[in-house]
Parts: C-alpha cells; structure tokens; sequence
C-alpha cells in the first residue's frame, strides 16, 4: 500500500491549506455526528491513510444507489472520487469500456490485494445459469465472486445488495439472490434503502477511510450510527401520533396540518433508517414531511408486506432509547419489558384490529 | 454473408467482429459486437441487453394503487417517469380525475426530470466520447478564461485563475497515478478533436454539472419526499398545499414554493449559460463527424406529454408533440393510438423469450412472456461464456417492439423530428437557430450529434415549461384551490369488477407506456413498453434492425480494438437497460418453472 499517497498528501498537492484541510476534519466530525475531540483523531487518520481503490459492480438493479450517491452534498461526491478515494472500476461512470473496462478491474484486484474495498449495487440473479444478468459475456455472479475474492470489505449498497428488492419480491423469478447469500466469508456492510440516503452512503465510506475500520454493525450487518432507530422515534410528526391527531384522507385539513401518516398506511413505525434525522437531498424533505407515509424501502422484504396503504399492525411499543437489536430481541421473546406506554396506545389497538382482516388479505397476494 | 434489411440497411458480417462488453457509462447492462471491414467501417452491428428481472410478473396480483413503486424501481436514473406513467394507467383504467394542482406539479417533477436527467446524460455519461479531460492539462487557463467568455459572456465562472484553479486539480489526480474513473480511457485515440482549452472548459463543467444537479432534484425532494424514487399517489400528489393557515410548516408553503422558483431559475441559467454553449461549442470541432442518424431520417416516434389540463391527453393539448414519422416522409404525421392493436406490436423472434409459435406480434394487452435463454449454432463460446453472439438466432433480453410493423427511433431527437414536421413553434425556432449559429444543413439534425444537439434544446425547452406551469399552479392557488388530491375513488369498493387503462410518458430516453388491467381490486396484467426496448431492440421476424444497430451502421473506427465511436453513438440514446428488459406474463407462474442451479 506504500504506492498509494495519503488523503492529505493528494489535498496538499491540491493547494489546500492546513487551515481548510483541519476545517474539512472538523465538518467531516460533525456529519459524522461525532464531537469536537474527534478532529484531531480524523487529521491524523487522513495524514497517514491512502486514498483507498475501490471496485464498484453492478448487478440486477435500477442505479438509484450511483444515483444517490451522485446527490450527496457533505462530502461532496466530485470530492470524494477525485480526493478520497480511487474508484477503479464503475461500469455506470467510468471512461473505458469493454476489454479495457474489464483490465481496469483485474489491474486493481491483484494490484490492490486484499486491500481494496468491494462496492456492490444490485444483485445476483442465479436462475438460468446467472444469465438474467451477464457482464463480459458472463454471468454477473461470476465476476461478483471474483471480484468479492480478494477484497477487504464488501459494502452492499441499497435494497437490492442487502435483501434482494424490487425483482426478489415474489415470485422472483429470477431468483434474484442479496450478496451476503452468495459471498460469505467477508465482512460486509449492508447499507440498506431503495435508494440509502446519500450522505449515509458517504458517511459510511468516509468513517471507514477515516477510521480505517468497519462501522459498528447491528445483527443485521448494518451500521448502527444510521440505522438503529425507526423513523418513528425521530419523526417530527410524533407529538400528532402521540396526541391521536392523523390524517384521515389524502389532502385533508389535517394532511394541510401537517398530522400523523400512520392511518394513510406509514411504516415509520417499523423502518429503521435515518431519513427523520439526516433527511434527503441535503436535508430538503424526507417522505413524510412531503405528505406520503414511509413504504419502509429501507426494510428486508419490504414489498410483500401488503399494500403501502395498509396500517402498521405489528407495531411494538418502545421507548424512543430502543434500538433495532433491542427490538428485535424483544420480539423473538429474548427480552421484555421496558415498554414506554403512549396515550396513543389505545386508539392504536382498536384502529389495529379493524385493518386486520384487510391485512391478510392482502398478504396472499 | 451479406443481407438487406426491409428497413434498407446492408448488413455484412464478414469482416473482423469486435465486441464491447460492458457497454459502460450507461444503465444497466448492455452489450455490443460489429462487423468492420478494412477501411474500418462498421458494416453489421448487434446491439444485447443483458439483464431480465421480471418486474411485471411482480406486479401481478397486487393493489394498483401500489404499482408506481414498483414501476418506479424499473429505472432510478429516469426515477420518477415510470411512476407517473403507472398512476396515469391506473387513473386512466380506474376513471379518475386529478386536480389541477396535481397536474401541474406532476408536469414540473416531470419536467425536472428530463433537465436533470439530460444534464446529468450530457456532462457524466457522454462527454467523455467527446472531451479528453487528460489533454485538459495542456491547456492555456488565460486562452480558457477567453474561450468561456468568447462562448457564454453571461457565465460568470470564466477567470483564468478558476480554471488553473481546476486543471491544477485534476493535474495532480493524474499525476497521482490513481486515475480512478478515467482509467484505461482512449486518450491518445485521434477521434477526440478538441484543442486543449475546450477539453479544460468542458471538464471543468463536468464538476460544475455534478454539485448543480444534486441541487435540481431538490425539487422532487419538495412534492415528492425523496430523490431518487420520489412518492406519488393515485388520484393527484401526497403533498398538500397550505400556504398560510394553521400547519403551513408542514405542507407546501412559500418557503418550499421560494425554493422550487430559485431551482427552477438555476436549471435556466445553467441551460443558457453553459449546457446549450458547450454543446455548440464541442458540437463545433465534431461538425465533420456526421455518423450515427440510423432511423432518424426514416422512423420517429413519439407519444407526446405535458398535458395543459388533467387528464386531457389529445395530441392539440400536449406541450411535447405526438406522432409517428416513418419511410423517412417528414410531410406526413400519423397519429399514434397506443390502445390500438394494430399499431403497436412485440416481436420475439431474436429475443430470449417465447411466444409458442414463430413470427407473431402481439399489442401489450396480450403481451406472452415466457423466458426461454438459447444461443445459435454459430455462437463462439458457451451458454455461460459468449465470446461472439449469434444474432441470426435469439440474442438479447429486449424484446423488438414495432409500429406498423417499423422498427422506430424514440427519444429526444426523435420527438424534435416530429415536432419539427408538424410545425411546433417553440421546437422549429430552436431548430432553426441552432442550426443557423453552427452553419448547419437541416440533415445534420440526422446524425448522432443531431441527437446529443436535441437533448440539449430540450432541456432549455423544458426549463422554460417548468416556469411556465410553477406560474400556473401559484395562480390557481392564488384563485382559490388549493386541492392536489382526488379521493372518490380511493376506496377499491368504489371500482368497477375489471377495467383496463394506458398510461403515456415521454421519458427523458422516449416514449414510455404502460398498460394495465385491473380485475377485483388487483393486477391481472401489466406491461411496460419503454423508451430503451424500442431503440435498442434486436431484429424482428422480417429482419428490421433496431435504432441502435441502425445508428451505428457504415461508422468509420478510428481504431476497432478502442471503440470510442460506438459508445460515442449508442451514448447519444442515453440507453436504459433495467428500463429495457422486464417483462410480463399473462401467467406469471410459469415463469417459476425456469431451472434453478
């Protein structure tokens, strides 16, 4: 890795003063939701680190996630590809094509070894020989092992990586398979979402360059400073929940009031992702200040939970200090208790038990 | 051996094959192979979408009102155009009407769209066929600062001193050794023409391009919640609008609507001041590179979008034109009915899938999908290692869609060629100036240039509509209605037991439907006809080539082992490829039956 210059040597280069590049280590500090005392710490990580290659692939998907990525406002993305890391291999952006696309990659997988990080956006279908998806010829499973192989870490971008999305909802026919399937002995980071916002997506490269080490994960694989609350707990509209104010109909005078989405079908209260908080689009809106409920995109399977419009009956009651794991174990019996009572509670149950029937329903289909 | 095609192309594959795969700086997954002879002439092309993923088979069964996220996952760069399609099949099958607030805010998401998506196409998937961003390190940031001024007086980043300020920058990238993105480019092919200043200002707009279009979805963001993959609804817009009453912080109100106006304002200046420039400017040093107009001169087609009023999709009312062009007869314009199954038709013959019996064409309401993965005898390689594709057997994931039996160009030149021929105003004086600036015949417009030209008017045209319609909306605000949402039919017990609808759209990459039939509250059939399976369609049964191979026909190659010509003019489609290659079933079980390893 010795060839490979360090983050502050390619900004020095760049005629960036110590002054900006201590106050580019303090904003990154501050996205990264962490205190002042950790400036110093992301300095010295960013004067000794390389610039990391890495090798994004593209299976079945849609490229919401490149697209996604594109958006981020801190970091900036035209910063991050041209200061911070080196993106080797991208089929979406890169210059080269056909056999000098495919030479790009296996220079960077043996050049790199072990050392570059493996992005991966969609997935691998396995029905028909893994030709419902062919790259070089070649099914992409093929070129996804290969690459996978050698890598440091794998992050699984988006709905499709981690679980499978839009084309493994049923009947999947092309039995569309999420990475942690098919590669298994490689630490991989799901960073779920149809697409994940954009500056988690940054944020989490950004952490590992810096800190040069994987995020702290949750059982599910994802990073927990993103992903360990539900949108609920941070929604803004929660006081509306708390106090039983909901909108009735789509552009109602409580839709104009700016009342809780929960009866228009909102899964809020089951989406574990950072959109309440981090928001979208440099902060602009997230689903639910736009009017529409959460359709929980962030969510294993999250297609064949019924209809979008369907209330939320499975709906746990937890204090907001809760996170996935604790939820989750709590569910599978492993825990109890430490249920925080909501004056909502009541009118939730009752409004549960008549969405019932409609519930399942609609699961059958 | 050499054939005719009934579309008047002479194909020879005999000469050496190249084959570029992956097809890159696109969506999706594509594949390539041409013939050339020993002037390095391109003499047969066959263009291979090569992923499936079975959306509509998906879709069978579930709540219609839910079929926009679905349709929306097709493609996340065109994000949004799918969705709107979907929810005007269903309002369409359903007989719903929007309001008049929801009509104009679908048009500005919709216009958004094609600005950001054209821009984003432009600077980040396209230039580079174009601009040699290392030649840019050889350039004069003086002689630059005059280029910029000479081209755009009005755009006020043009200092000498910010574009050493860039070509520094990217000099220490490439001294770096890491090239990142532009490694293994074809930097020294002479395809690229530009003197090095012009490589060092359209580079430095490529940056520029990226931090504005992160900004230009804000306004989906605003009326849709997120981007990519806004939120839409079934009978209007989930965002409501409360200007000044009680909870206006939470609805749509002068904040967000001051934010929409400064975006909209921006795509305008950044239209005039730098995409339209640039586009002259490079288009300047290519006027002799005239290749790739394939079916443009012959077979354009169009659905037409942007209605005035909700719901009212007669051609008269529409703001991009309607219509179908073919045997290259411009003083004719058919009319296009997309219900009518005589006009459009799929054909499978060289496509991986099945119809039961050779040469049928079937209208998507009775679109068969059944997979079927074979290669032909003369294939080179082995069904999970294609070295050279057999394109006189089954070849490819799209399927070949026709009009009247005409394979057919769909896109932004092609809708500029129909609204040419039927006397558009805004789009003829556009045409005419652009061409009069760069001292052009009206046969330019033919070419892959003319296409990479038409994209850019385009998005100058659809900056000025998305004024036009946030005006409309504010006004009619301002007498009163503030409904964006229409619930009457809301409640599935209020449908009929079946109906079936067709949605239209004109997608940044062309025209886009969807059909759909609804029976007891659920999907009984969907299908999604789009932009990318018509132009990058395999032959059909009478041996049509599609677009994209017709485009690349009688190509001179620089170099044939460096393929910067062909990804120059399939580039100039903005090909799509998830959008391209899904599917429907009439009987989606059957798809289950594939064999599983």
């Amino acid at each position: 890795m010795s060839e490979i210059e360090t983050f502050y040597d390619v900004m020095r280069r760049q005629g960036i003063t110590r002054r900006s590049f201590m106050k580019y280590c303090s904003l990154t500090a501050a996205a990264l939701g962490l205190g002042p005392s950790f400036v110093p710490k992301i300095a010295h990580a960013m004067e000794t680190k390389p610039r990391t290659p890495v090798i994004w692939v593209h299976g079945l998907e849609c490229t919401c996630c490149s697209e996604s990525f594109i958006r981020s406002a801190h970091p900036l993305a035209k910063d991050v590809v041209l200061s911070m890391i080196s993106l080797d291999y991208d089929d979406t952006l890169m210059a080269a094509a056909g056999h000098q696309a495919e030479a790009a990659l296996e220079d960077t997988i043996k050049k790199y070894k072990g050392n570059y990080i493996l992005a991966v956006e969609g997935n691998p279908p396995l029905n028909e020989d893994g030709m419902y998806c062919i790259v070089g010829g070649k099914p992409f499973v093929e070129q996804l092992r290969h690459a996978a192989k050698d890598a440091k870490a794998i992050i699984s971008w988006g709905a499709c990586a981690s679980y499978g999305c839009v084309q493994a909802a049923k009947p999947n026919p092309t039995q569309a398979t999420p990475v942690h399937k098919v590669i298994t002995d490689k630490p991989i980071i799901k960073v779920p979402g149809c697409p994940p916002i954009a500056e988690v997506m940054t944020g989490v490269i950004t952490y590992m360059l810096t800190f040069d080490r994987l995020p702290e994960l949750d059982r599910q694989g994802r990073p927990a400073m993103f992903y360990s609350q539900r949108i609920h707990d941070k929604c803004y509209r929660r006081p509306h929940f708390d106090a039983g104010q909901f909108v009735e109909e789509w552009d109602d005078e409580y839709a104009k009031k700016g009342y809780c989405l929960y009866k228009m079908g909102c899964k809020g209260p089951t989406t574990y992702n950072a959109c309440s908080t981090v928001r979208w689009n440099e902060g602009t809106s997230f689903p639910i200040q736009s009017g529409h409920g959460c359709i929980g995109c962030s969510e294993d399977g999250f297609w064949d939970q019924g209809s979008f419009y369907n209330r939320v009956t499975d709906l746990t009651q937890f204090g907001v200090e809760s996170n996935a794991d604790q939820v989750g174990m709590a569910a599978a019996g492993v825990v109890g208790g430490g249920i925080a009572l909501h004056t909502a509670v009541t009118a939730l149950k009752s409004a549960q038990k008549k969405t019932q029937t409609q519930v399942s329903e609609s699961e059958e289909a | 051996m050499v054939v005719q095609t009934p579309n008047g192309f002479t194909l020879d594959n005999s000469g050496k094959r190249v084959v570029v795969d992956p097809v890159t700086r696109i969506e999706g997954h594509m594949r390539c192979e041409v013939n050339v002879d020993g002037n390095n002439m391109i003499t047969n092309a066959v263009s291979t979408g090569t992923m499936w993923r079975g959306l509509e088979v998906i879709l069978k069964g579930r709540d219609p009102r839910d079929a926009w996220a679905f349709t929306e996952r097709i493609c996340g760069v065109c994000t949004g155009t799918h969705a709107l399609t979907s929810v005007r099949a269903v309002e369409d099958a359903l007989g719903i009407t929007i309001p008049d607030n929801a009509n104009s805010i679908r048009n500005i998401m919709q216009l958004n769209l094609q600005i950001h998506d054209h821009i984003v196409h432009f600077y980040h998937l396209h230039a580079l066929d174009w601009v040699n961003p290392v030649n840019a390190l050889r350039a004069d940031p003086k002689a630059t600062s005059e280029l910029q001024q000479a081209v755009s007086p009005s755009h006020p980043l043009s200092s000498p001193g910010y574009f050493r300020d860039v070509q520094n920058r990217l000099k220490q990238f490439v001294e770096s050794g890491q090239l990142g993105l532009f490694k293994n480019g074809y930097w020294d092919n002479p395809a690229y023409k530009l003197p090095p200043e012009a490589d060092l200002m359209a580079t430095t707009h490529y940056l520029e391009a990226l931090d504005l279009q992160k900004d230009i979805v804000k306004v989906h963001a605003i009326f849709g919640g997120k981007n990519p993959h806004p939120n839409w609804l079934v009978g209007g817009v989930p965002c409501p609008i409360n200007i000044d009453g009680v909870g206006a912080t939470g609805a749509i109100n002068m904040e967000r609507l001051n934010l929409v106006s400064s975006i909209i304002d921006r795509c305008i200046e950044f239209n005039n001041n730098v995409y339209i420039p640039d586009v002259k400017a490079i288009g300047g040093f290519y006027k002799n590179w005239l290749y790739g107009g394939g079916l443009s001169s012959q077979a354009c087609l169009a659905y037409g979008d942007i209605p005035e009023h909700p719901n009212d999709f007669s051609a008269e009312q529409l703001y991009l034109p309607r219509g179908a062009i073919i045997n290259g007869n411009l003083a004719e314009v058919h009319d296009v009915d997309v219900r009518d199954p005589e006009q459009i038709q799929e054909f499978v013959d060289h496509s991986w899938y099945d119809y039961g019996e050779p040469g049928k064409g079937l209208h998507p309401w009775e679109g068969v999908t059944e997979a079927k993965y074979e290669l032909g005898a003369n294939t080179v390689g082995t069904r999970t290692d294609i070295r050279e594709i057999d394109e006189a057997a089954k070849y490819s994931w799209i399927k070949a869609p026709r009009w009247r039996g005409h394979a057919m160009e769909v896109g932004p030149l092609a809708r500029y060629v129909v609204g040419y021929a039927k006397g558009h105003e805004d789009i003829k004086n556009q045409v005419d100036g652009l061409l009069r600036d760069m001292d052009l015949p009206l046969d330019a417009v033919f070419s892959t240039l003319g296409r990479t030209a038409a994209r850019a008017l385009e998005s100058e045209y659809c900056g000025r509509l998305q004024k036009y319609f946030f005006d409309k909306m504010v006004k009619n605000v301002m007498n009163g209605d503030s409904s964006t949402a229409n619930v009457e039919k809301w409640d599935p017990s209020t449908w009929p037991k079946e109906a079936k609808g067709v949605g239209m759209t004109e997608a940044p990459r062309g025209a886009l439907g969807h059909w759909v039939q609804v029976k007891d509250g659920r999907i009984d059939n969907y299908q999604c006809v789009v932009p990318t399976t018509w132009n990058g369609s395999p032959r059909d049964t009478a041996g049509n080539i599609g677009a994209f191979e017709a485009s690349l026909m009688n190509t001179h190659m620089e170099r044939p082992e460096e393929p910067v010509e062909i990804l120059r003019t399939l580039h100039s489609f903005d090909p799509c490829l998830a959008c391209s290659t899904h599917v429907m079933s009439p009987d989606g079980d059957e798809l289950t039956t594939v064999k599983v390893r």
